[in-house]
C-alpha cells in the first residue's frame, strides 16, 4: 500500500497543517515534476551573481586598503570584534537573506518534491561558505546554476555549476594557471612562479560525476587540472590582464596551458575553454557517473544502504536517457523500495522544515532560520567539506543534536500552538502511521503547546 | 529509569556484538583525547625537515620562518606557531613522529578520514570506529566516550553508546517536557539510547553550558567534561579547516595558533589528570612535497602525528626519515610513508590503558596496525 505520510515526507518536505493528504499520491508527485516554478519572485528577485562578484571585489579592496593602512602606521590589523562592520559584511547580509529566501520557498512550496531535489543537488554539488570567498556567491550559486537544471539533464546541470564563480573561488580553479602558459613564463622570468592547483579538477572526478576509486588515477586528476586552467572567474583580478570582460566566468586564454591531454586514456586535443568542456561532457555521461548518482539517489530517498536493486534500475536509466533528470525520479516515485522503506532519519534542515511546514509557519527572517539550521548542526550552504553534508543517520543521530531538536520544538510550539489541534495535526501528517506513543504522549500533555511540543520532537518527525 | 550504557547494550541486539573479553580489569584514570585534523594537515611546515637538502627548493616561499626556527636535534624544526606543544616537548611529554601515514594511499579527504577513523584496511571497509573498540576494551565502570560535537564522528561509532556535546545558544527546555520526552522514546530504541546519554552530559556540563568563544575556551571546555565523576575517558575533538591549497602560510599560521592554545588550555585545566592524559594529534594524509601554483600545497601521503600528555615518553622525534629527493619521494611528489601511523596510535593508546599491545593493536586498527611499536608512552 502507498502511504500517504511517505508521499508528504519521504518525497516531500513534510505535511501542511490543515491539509489532508493528496488523493492519488503518485500523480500528485509526477505532476510536481511540471508544476514545478523555476524561478519564483522571492528568488527572481534576489541578488544576482554578476552583482555579487563585484560586490566581493569591493569587499578585498576594502580588506587590502585595511592592512596597507595598518602596516603604513606600523600596527597589525586589529581583529574585528563580534557585529562590528567590515568589508564583508554586505556579503554576509546577502547570505542571510538568500537563507531566508530558501527557507521560504520550501515552507510555501507546493511543489515540495522538486524543493527537495534542489536541496539534494545543491548537496551534491557543494559549496561552502567556510570559505570568505562563497559566503556572498552560495544563494545565488543554487539559485542560478542548480535551480534552472533541476528538471534538465545532469550534463548541463554539471556545466552550469562548473562554471559558476561560487565553485571556482570554493575549490580554488579561480587561481590554477597552466605552468607553461603565457602568463606564468612571463611571471617566471620576473622570478615569481605560478602555476596549477588541483583541487576542482579532483572533487569533479571524485564527487561531482565518477566517484571515488573508481576509474581514473592522479595522472589524470593532473592532466584534468591542466585542462581546466583558464576556467576563472572576471572582474576580480588587480591585474587588468585577468580582470576578463566582466564579472562572472571567464574563460583566460593568457592562462592556459597549451597543448593536448590525455585523460583516462582518451586524447583531447581542443584548444581552449572546448577543451574541458569536452572532458565534463564525457565525464557526464560515463558509466561510472551513472552509478555514482544513482547510488547517491537511491540513498537519499530509499535507504542509507541504498537498494541494489533500485540502483540498478536508476544508472540503467540514467544511461538510457542520456542523463534525463526528469526520468530519474520517474523511476524513484514509481519504486516500491521507497514506499516501501522503513523510515529515514531527518537531517537537522529536514526537520525544521516539516516542522515549520506543520505548524503553519509561511517564512522566517534570514537570521532567524540561519541561525537555528547553525545550533541544530547543518548551517545553510556550510558543510565541512566539498563532499557536503552526509546522507545517513549515523551523520545526524546524535545525542546532543536530538536534544537541541527537543528545545526547538519547544520553541517553535510555544509561538505557534494557539489554533493548533496537536491531535488532529498528528492525524493530518501521519495519516496511516502514527505511533502509539505519540499518540499518548499528546493526549496526556498538560497544554496545548507543550502537546504540541511533543509532537515535533516524536519519533514520526524525527524520521521521514 | 535510567538504564546503565551496558545494560542497554544486553537489551539491544547490538550485545550480539558485543565484545566478550574485556582486556583490561580495574576502573581506568587514565584518559585518552584524539584531535583529529580533518583536511590533510601539512606534515611538511608542521615539523619542518630544514636540515633535508631538498627542502628549501620544494617549499620556497613558504617556509623562510620555518628556516628560522630551532633545530630540535637533528632534521626538523617546530613550527613557530606551535609555542606551547615546543615547550611540553622541552619537558618530555611531547612526542612527534614524522612521514607516518594509515595504510590509505589515494588522495580523497573522505576516504582518507574513514580509514584513519574506522580502523580498517580500505574505506568503508567497517563500520565501527577504534575508538569505539577502545571502549569496548575498556572496564565498563566510568568508561565513558564523548564526542565534542553535536553528532558521534565515526571514529566514535560502534556497539558501545557514546555520547556528544557542543556548547548550545538554543533556550533550554521545561523540566517537565524532558521527563515526557524520555517516555515518548521509551519504546524507541534508537531515540531512546540518544536521549539518556544526552540528558545525562547536559547534566554534567552544567553551567559550562556558555564557556565563550576560541581556541582556549574550548580547550577549557573539553577538560570540565573529562573531570569528575561523570568525566568522560575517551573523547573526540574534530579540527577543521587543514585542506591548504592556497594562501597557506598564513592560514596554516592561524589554524596551528589555534591548536596550540586548544591544547595548553586543555593541559591547563585538566590540572592532576594531566598526568593520565594522553592526547593523540593526526590527520588523514599529508600535502605535496612541492608548494603548487598557488601558494598553498596540494594533497599529499605521509604527514606527522604528535602524543602529547603527562604518560608520554616524550623530548624525542620518532622518524625513520626517507628523504625528499625527487627519487625519495612517494610517486614523485609526496613524502614517502615509512611508520604506520596506525601501528603509532593503536601502541599508544595500547600502553597508555596497560592493554597487551599483541592483541589491542590488531583489534583497534584490523586494517593496518602492523607491528607494535615499543616505549611511547611511560607505563
Amino acid at each position: 500500500m502507498l502511504k500517504s505520510a511517505t508521499a508528504l515526507n519521504r518525497f516531500g518536505l513534510g505535511g501542511m497543517g490543515g491539509m489532508g493528504p493528496p488523493a492519488d499520491l503518485q500523480a500528485w508527485l509526477e505532476s510536481q515534476l511540471t508544476r514545478f516554478n523555476l524561478r519564483p519572485a522571492p528568488i527572481a528577485a534576489a541578488t544576482g551573481t554578476k552583482e555579487l562578484v563585484t560586490m566581493l571585489r569591493e569587499a578585498r579592496d576594502g580588506r587590502r586598503e585595511q592592512q596597507q593602512e595598518a602596516k603604513a602606521a606600523g600596527t597589525e590589523p586589529k581583529p574585528r570584534e563580534q557585529g562590528e562592520p567590515g568589508p564583508f559584511r554586505d556579503l554576509r547580509d546577502a547570505y542571510t537573506a538568500a537563507v531566508g529566501l530558501r527557507t521560504d520557498v520550501a515552507l510555501a512550496s507546493d511543489t515540495p518534491l522538486v524543493e527537495r531535489l534542489v536541496h539534494f543537488w545543491s548537496n551534491h554539488f557543494a559549496v561552502s561558505v567556510d570559505k570568505v570567498a562563497v559566503i556572498g556567491l552560495a544563494g545565488a550559486f543554487e539559485f542560478e546554476a542548480i535551480r534552472p537544471h533541476v528538471l534538465g539533464r545532469f550534463s548541463d546541470l554539471l556545466n552550469a555549476v562548473e562554471r559558476h564563480p561560487a565553485m571556482l573561488l570554493y575549490l580554488d580553479q579561480a587561481e590554477s594557471i597552466g605552468p607553461e602558459s603565457p602568463l606564468a613564463q612571463r611571471a617566471a622570468q620576473r622570478g615569481r612562479e605560478r602555476g596549477l592547483n588541483e583541487n576542482l579538477a579532483r572533487e569533479i572526478l571524485e564527487l561531482h560525476t565518477l566517484g571515488v576509486r573508481t576509474v581514473y588515477s592522479q595522472a589524470d586528476v593532473t592532466e584534468f587540472a591542466r585542462a581546466l586552467t583558464g576556467w576563472t572567474v572576471g572582474g576580480l583580478a588587480k591585474q587588468p590582464l585577468l580582470r576578463g570582460p566582466g564579472p562572472g566566468f571567464w574563460f583566460a586564454a593568457p592562462i592556459h596551458q597549451p597543448g593536448g591531454r590525455t585523460i583516462m586514456g582518451k586524447r583531447y586535443g581542443q584548444s581552449g575553454e572546448a577543451q574541458a568542456q569536452a572532458v565534463l561532457d564525457d565525464l557526464a555521461r560515463h558509466p561510472s557517473t551513472a552509478r555514482h548518482i544513482a547510488t547517491k539517489l537511491a540513498r537519499h530517498f530509499a535507504a542509507d544502504d541504498p537498494p541494489p536493486a533500485l540502483v540498478a534500475r536508476l544508472e540503467q536509466d540514467f544511461l538510457r536517457s542520456g542523463g534525463d533528470l526528469k526520468s530519474l525520479y520517474k523511476v524513484l516515485i514509481a519504486a516500491p523500495e521507497v514506499w516501501n522503506a522503513a523510515p529515514k532519519f531527518r537531517t537537522p534542515w529536514d526537520w525544521t522544515l516539516a516542522a515549520l511546514r506543520a505548524t503553519g509557519v509561511r517564512a522566517l527572517p534570514g537570521r532567524t532560520a540561519a541561525g537555528a539550521f547553525t545550533q541544530l548542526g547543518q548551517a545553510v550552504w556550510k558543510p565541512g567539506s566539498p563532499a557536503g553534508y552526509d546522507d545517513v543517520a549515523a551523520s545526524w543521530a546524535g545525542p546532543d543534536a536530538l536534544y537541541r531538536r527537543v528545545e526547538v520544538a519547544q520553541r517553535i510550539a510555544e509561538r505557534t500552538a494557539p489554533g493548533i489541534d496537536a491531535r488532529k495535526l498528528a492525524d493530518q501528517l501521519f495519516p496511516e502511521s502514527l505511533s502509539e506513543a505519540t499518540r499518548q504522549a499528546i493526549t496526556r500533555a498538560e497544554s496545548g503547546p507543550q502537546a504540541l511540543a511533543l509532537l515535533l520532537a516524536s519519533p514520526d518527525m524525527m524520521r521521514r | 529509569m535510567l538504564l546503565h550504557r551496558r545494560q542497554i547494550l544486553v537489551a539491544g541486539s547490538a550485545a550480539l556484538f558485543a565484545p566478550t573479553i574485556a582486556f583490561a580489569k580495574a576502573e581506568t584514570e587514565r584518559r585518552l583525547v584524539f584531535v583529529i585534523q580533518r583536511g590533510a594537515a601539512d606534515g611538511l611546515a608542521m615539523l619542518a625537515p630544514i636540515g633535508d637538502p631538498a627542502y628549501r627548493a620544494l617549499r620556497g616561499d613558504l617556509i623562510p620562518e620555518l628556516l628560522q626556527q630551532p633545530n630540535l636535534g637533528g632534521l626538523f624544526a617546530l613550527h613557530p606557531a606551535l609555542k606551547q606543544l615546543g615547550a611540553l616537548y622541552g619537558a618530555r611529554q611531547a612526542l612527534f613522529a614524522h612521514a607516518v601515514a594509515s595504510p590509505y594511499r589515494d588522495r580523497s579527504h573522505f576516504d582518507g578520514q574513514n580509514v584513519l577513523e574506522t580502523g580498517g584496511a580500505l574505506p568503508y571497509d567497517r563500520k565501527d570506529g577504534w575508538m569505539n573498540r577502545l571502549l569496548a576494551m575498556l572496564p565498563a565502570e566510568g568508561a565513558r566516550g564523548l564526542a565534542v560535537s553535536t553528532t558521534i564522528p565515526t571514529a566514535l561509532r560502534g556497539a558501545v553508546q557514546v555520547s556528544s556535546y557542543a556548547p548550545s545558544a538554543l533556550p533550554d527546555a521545561s523540566q517537565d517536557l524532558l521527563q515526557r520526552v524520555s517516555t515518548m522514546y521509551a519504546a524507541d530504541a534508537q531515540l531512546h539510547a540518544l536521549w539518556e546519554e544526552a540528558l545525562q552530559t547536559r547534566a554534567m556540563a552544567g553551567d559550562l553550558a556558555n564557556p565563550g568563544r576560541g581556541a582556549a575556551a574550548a580547550g577549557k571546555l573539553i577538560a570540565s567534561l573529562m573531570t569528575g565523576t561523570q568525566g568522560a575517558r575517551v573523547v573526540m575533538v574534530e579540527s577543521d579547516g587543514w585542506d591548504t591549497h592556497a594562501g597557506q602560510k598564513a592560514r596554516l599560521n592561524n589554524q596551528l595558533t589555534g591548536l596550540d592554545a586548544m591544547l595548553a588550555a586543555l593541559r591547563d585545566n585538566l590540572g592532576p589528570a594531566w598526568a593520565d592524559t594522553l592526547v593523540v594529534v593526526a590527520t588523514e594524509f599529508g600535502r605535496t612535497a612541492a608548494a603548487n601554483g598557488t601558494g598553498g600545497t596540494d594533497h599529499g601521503t605521509a604527514s606527522m602525528a604528535m602524543l602529547l600528555g603527562g604518560t608520554v615518553a616524550g623530548g624525542r622525534i620518532v622518524a625513520d626519515w626517507p628523504g625528499l629527493g625527487p627519487s625519495q619521494l612517494y610517486e614523485g611528489r609526496d613524502l614517502r610513508p615509512t611508520i604506520s601511523l596506525d601501528a603509532l596510535i593503536g601502541s599508544a593508546v595500547a600502553g597508555h590503558f596497560g592493554l597487551d599491545p599483541a592483541r589491542a593493536v590488531p583489534g583497534l586498527f584490523p586494517g593496518g596496525g602492523g607491528k607494535a611499536i615499543d616505549g611511547l608512552v611511560r607505563t
